[in-house]
């Protein structure tokens, strides 16, 4: 697996372990970009936090901030991390799908001790 | 649900779940298919270590022994550095049917903050995102 490829993951799931985080990228994936204020408007969450958790997901690169209405900044999903992270997990199972088959053939082999 | 933190295989395997449990929690069973080298003491608590072909080593940490149904473990995240303290958490669960074995693995915890000291304080509201991951990947899965 590419080095670069685990590094996203790593960065996405880190991200992803907030809910409230999720929670964000969750109302931009629902109803496209929104600013700080429409995010705070809908969900249960200040403003100040919402602020804080976006300058996060910028910088992990799951959301960008582009100009909006009356020089407000909106904040865009980008969901090529995401995929990343999802591409991670499949190699992984991938790789559980190996092992189980291995103990498949571990467990079929005939044993001369029995 | 398609939202990256957990990973899921079933198979059945035609042997009883005496079987199956001997190779999941030995040293002689998990070296014969799971690793090239494996070293386990398979009691709640108990260390592991499996050593894979290509010379990665990673320690595990036994958590739940439930013979011969259940068992299950944490282990280092892939790809992370030696001292980085984030585990996956993997558990067998062994369900015998008519063929043999239902075995189940489930690994899980990927979502996690790299230092709990960073952990927020803010704690979210956690009803309904379930739900708004479901109109997350969704949303991935139209894009």
């Amino acid at each position: 697996m590419p080095a670069d490829l685990e590094a996203v993951a790593e960065q996405v799931f880190s991200t992803l372990a907030d809910p409230t985080r999720r929670a964000i990228l969750a109302a931009l994936a629902a109803r496209g970009p929104a600013t700080a204020t429409d995010l705070a408007d809908r969900l249960p969450i200040t403003r100040q936090a919402i602020a804080k958790h976006l300058v996060l997901l910028a910088d992990a690169g799951l959301v960008v901030a582009e100009p909006g209405e009356r020089r407000r900044v909106r904040y865009r999903l980008r969901p090529a991390p995401v995929q990343a992270a999802q591409q991670f997990l499949a190699a992984l199972a991938h790789d559980w799908d190996s092992r189980l088959g291995a103990l498949k053939d571990h467990l079929d082999r005939p044993s001369p001790a029995r | 649900m398609g939202f990256p933190d957990r990973i899921e295989r079933t198979v059945e395997l035609a042997h009883p779940p005496v079987e199956v449990w001997a190779a999941l929690t030995t040293a002689e069973g998990l070296s014969a298919w799971f690793g090239e080298k494996a070293t386990i003491d398979a009691r709640p608590g108990g260390a592991g270590q499996m050593t894979f072909a290509s010379g990665v080593a990673v320690d595990m940490r036994v958590e739940r022994v439930e013979q011969p149904n259940l068992f299950s473990f944490t282990w280092t995240v892939p790809g992370l550095p030696e001292d980085d303290p984030r585990r996956t958490y993997v558990e067998f669960t062994l369900e015998p049917v008519s063929a043999g074995t239902r075995l189940q693995v489930v690994e899980t915890g990927f979502a996690q903050l790299p230092d709990d000291s960073r952990r927020d304080t803010y704690e979210g509201h956690r009803a309904g995102w379930e739900q708004e991951l479901g109109e997350l990947a969704d949303y991935l899965g139209a894009s």
